[in-house]
């Protein structure tokens, strides 16, 4: 059986730079993967290139859903195959409901032309609940979706969308950076129930602290666009100790 | 919800309306533009001999008055090869849909006019090119005394009434396009609301061009006296003809001392109308005026909603979306004249510039001397999506009272890759993700309109972002 996610010797240009260059990596449903290294291994690069950003050109390798290659799909196609990316710095969206968004992104999931008039009414139960368990209240459903939220709330509405639009793959690149203790607890345990659910979970963090809460499957280590270490959760308690380049060396 | 469904136009004007009929008119004057033309569109009306008179003063002023040289896309109109009347074959306006030619029935069928009509309009007037047709008011307007009638049968119903406002409010004298509506005017609606009458249920007057080369004129006049509310909706459409035709309508808009009138207007032509729209208000002591204007189609519109903040503590909001999309042009800007103390004023424009879309802002706030401390706040947003669109703001102000406040907010906004990016992740496409940006971008004034309209509006928001072939 072909896995949910493989990534296979993946070289990426950045703006006429190279980034990533040759990732290996496979993800399993019910799977945690944890992504960890330093500022600028091209962590985020990776997330993005999954997700098809414009101008994350793959020059090399492949990325392979369920053995189909993604690398010419849309970004919405990618979001639709069951992709979603719960991003490290959302940009704020003035105007855009978070429950607008939801209701279109649902719609879109379920086929449903008109973007602005829910075809499940559920959903906003659904998306209310979501945010309870991340820990916003309701009004967050209204608000402006991350105008004026702070960093803690950010990654909550990262995190509560992923609940609520059921993908397969769950990317969250640094969910718990900028979130406070209780924050952390919280995020650990979403991601352990979408673990639960069969998702596979790409969790790409840079602190031993979220690992110890929900124990990943296998940690990978980026340095400069290179898989430089790869191991189970001990790795991650090693490079919590050691730093990144002992780890790398060894 | 689902019966609001219904209401919602699922395409654009033209797909909807596709190209026009042929229908056939009972009575056309086309050409030039003289003192018999009038006579005999005066004559036709069977008016009293004050109209024929104003009319004929107008056409004078007309004659006189300079072709404004900031003005685009006039030196296309040839006022020459125009049909300045065009009377359908309807004798009278009919109280039922049932009584119209099939031809133009189907017109406001197709735009969902009648369910609109019965889901929330307490009076609905209908106008097919020179000559309202359709014409219905609910019998409790009738009861609470409100008159609301097509203009010519106001002006020989209740002349005495119609003569003290009728071009009072907006003097033919002011440019050449106003004496040139005014000396040919022909339909619209008169709403008079008596002293105390609160109508919260909206009228509503729908014009339609059917032709190409066509003039229209119509006129709306709203009278709502002291303490009385009414809100005043006006739509227009227009199926797609070869060539152009031409619209300059005028609203006149009396609110006496502490009446509400709110105006809303959803201009929908057809990419083969230009358009004039002169539109003016006088607010006296405590009297509100509210504009309210979505302007979506036309290949070029013209439109300045001014309210004469008149009476002490008269206040006035004029909120204009325009949509340029294409090769066409929006050329708006509210006005507000502030003559009294204690008077308010507030001015939101929004335009959105799209496929080499231009929109213009070119609005006035203007505080006389002892209109002790006036205050008006004006801001302009203009969202441009595309490097070959223009946005232009020309505020102006002219402020003679030292205690007056008056505020200029002005923002340009461009949707980010990063915003695009986050939402096609979500499962948008670009397009979609656009049409969700925009609509956010609108979000704020959408609440200032009735559910449907707002609903229509967003509708063919969508449907306009829905066919943008790829955005940047
Ligand atoms: N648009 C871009 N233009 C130029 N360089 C870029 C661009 N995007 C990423 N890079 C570079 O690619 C490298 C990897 O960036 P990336 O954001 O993937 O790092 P990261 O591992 O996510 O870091 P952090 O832990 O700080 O989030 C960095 O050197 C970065 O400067
Ligand atoms: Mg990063």
């Amino acid at each position: 059986m072909p896995e949910l996610l493989e990534i296979r010797d993946l070289h990426v240009d950045v703006e006429g730079k190279r980034v990533l260059k040759g990732v290996n990596l496979t993800l399993r449903p019910g799977e945690v993967h944890a992504v960890m290294g330093p500022n600028g291994s091209g962590k985020s690069t990776l997330a993005y290139t999954i997700a098809g950003r414009p101008g994350y050109e793959v020059v090399e390798g492949d990325i392979l859903v369920e053995g189909e290659s993604i690398v010419d799909l849309e970004p919405e196609e990618r979001a639709l195959k069951g992709i979603f990316l719960g991003f490290q710095e959302p940009p704020p969206l003035p105007g855009v409901r978070l429950s607008s968004l939801v209701v279109a992104a649902v719609n879109k999931r379920m086929g449903v032309e008109s973007l602005s008039r829910a075809a499940d009414p559920r959903i906003f139960r659904k998306l209310v609940e979501a945010l309870q368990k991340v820990g916003l209240g309701p009004e967050y459903a209204q608000r402006e979706l991350h105008v004026g939220f702070s960093g803690g709330e950010k990654k909550r509405a990262e995190v509560a969308q992923a609940l609520v639009l059921d993908p397969k793959i769950v990317i969250l690149d640094e969910p718990d950076s900028g979130l406070d203790i209780d924050g952390v607890r919280i995020v650990a345990s979403i991601i352990k129930e979408l673990r639960d659910s069969g998702k596979g979970i790409l969790l790409i963090t840079h602190y031993a602290r979220l690992l110890q809460y929900v124990k990943p499957d296998s940690v990978t280590v980026l340095l400069d666009g290179r898989v430089a270490a790869r191991g189970g959760p001990e790795l991650a308690e090693e490079i919590e100790k050691k730093g990144y380049t002992a780890v790398a060396r060894a | 919800m689902e019966s609001a469904r219904s209401l919602l136009p699922e395409r654009l004007p033209e797909e909807i309306l596709g190209y026009a009929s042929p229908t056939r008119a009972k009575i056309e004057f086309r050409g030039r533009i003289s003192r018999s033309l009038i006579e005999e569109i005066s004559r036709v009306k069977k008016e009293p001999d004050w109209m024929r008179r104003l009319r004929l003063r107008a056409l004078e002023l007309f004659e006189k008055l300079p072709t404004p040289n900031w003005v685009l896309g006039v030196e296309e109109i040839d006022l020459d090869e125009l049909a300045h009347y065009v009377k359908p074959e309807v004798d009278q306006p009919v109280e039922s849909w049932e009584e119209l030619p099939k031809e133009i029935r189907e017109y406001y069928e197709k735009l969902g006019i009648p369910e609109l009509e019965a889901k929330l309009l307490s009076g609905l007037s209908v106008q097919f090119e020179s000559e309202t047709v359709y014409h219905k008011v609910k019998e409790f307007l009738e009861r609470k005394g409100v008159i609301m009638l097509p203009m010519e049968e106001a002006v020989r119903r209740y002349p005495d009434l119609v003569k003290k406002y009728f071009t009072r409010v907006f003097p033919p004298s002011d440019h050449k396009f106003a004496a040139l509506h005014v000396a040919l005017w022909s339909g619209g609606a008169f709403v008079y609301v008596p002293k105390g009458v609160k109508i919260y249920e909206p009228v509503e007057a729908f014009f339609l061009i059917g032709r190409s080369l066509e003039a229209q004129f119509e006129h709306t006049l709203v009278v709502a006296d002291e303490g009385s509310y009414i809100h005043f909706i006006e739509g227009c459409s227009a199926p797609m003809f070869k060539g152009y035709s031409f619209h300059d309508g005028m609203v006149e808009i009396y609110a006496h001392k502490n009446s509400v009138v709110k105006f809303t207007t959803i201009q929908n032509w057809s990419r083969n109308v230009i358009n004039f729209n002169n539109k003016r208000g006088i607010a006296e002591e405590g009297a509100r005026i509210d504009w309210i204007e979505g302007s979506i189609g036309s290949k070029i519109t013209y439109t300045y909603p001014s309210t004469i903040l008149r009476g002490r503590g008269a206040s006035s909001s004029s909120i204009v979306v325009q949509l340029a999309k294409g090769p066409y042009i929006k050329d708006s800007g509210s006005k507000m004249i502030h003559l009294a103390p204690d008077t308010r004023s507030r001015i939101v424009n929004k335009s959105i510039s799209v496929d080499g879309g231009v929109n213009i802002y070119r609005g006035l706030v203007r505080v006389v001397r002892g209109a002790k401390r006036a205050r008006s706040h004006v801001e302009c947003q203009s969202l441009i999506l595309d490097d070959r669109s223009i946005a232009y703001t020309y505020p102006h102000n002219q402020v003679d009272e030292p205690t007056a406040q008056v505020t200029h907010e002005a923002t340009t906004g461009r949707i980010g890759e990063d915003q695009l990016f986050y939402l096609q992740q979500r499962g948008l496409t670009e397009q979609e993700a656009t049409s969700l940006l925009v609509m956010g971008f609108l979000e704020d004034v959408m609440a200032d309109l009735p559910f449907e309209y707002a609903s229509v509006l967003r509708r063919v928001i969508e449907i306009e972002f829905a066919r943008l072939g790829g955005v940047g």
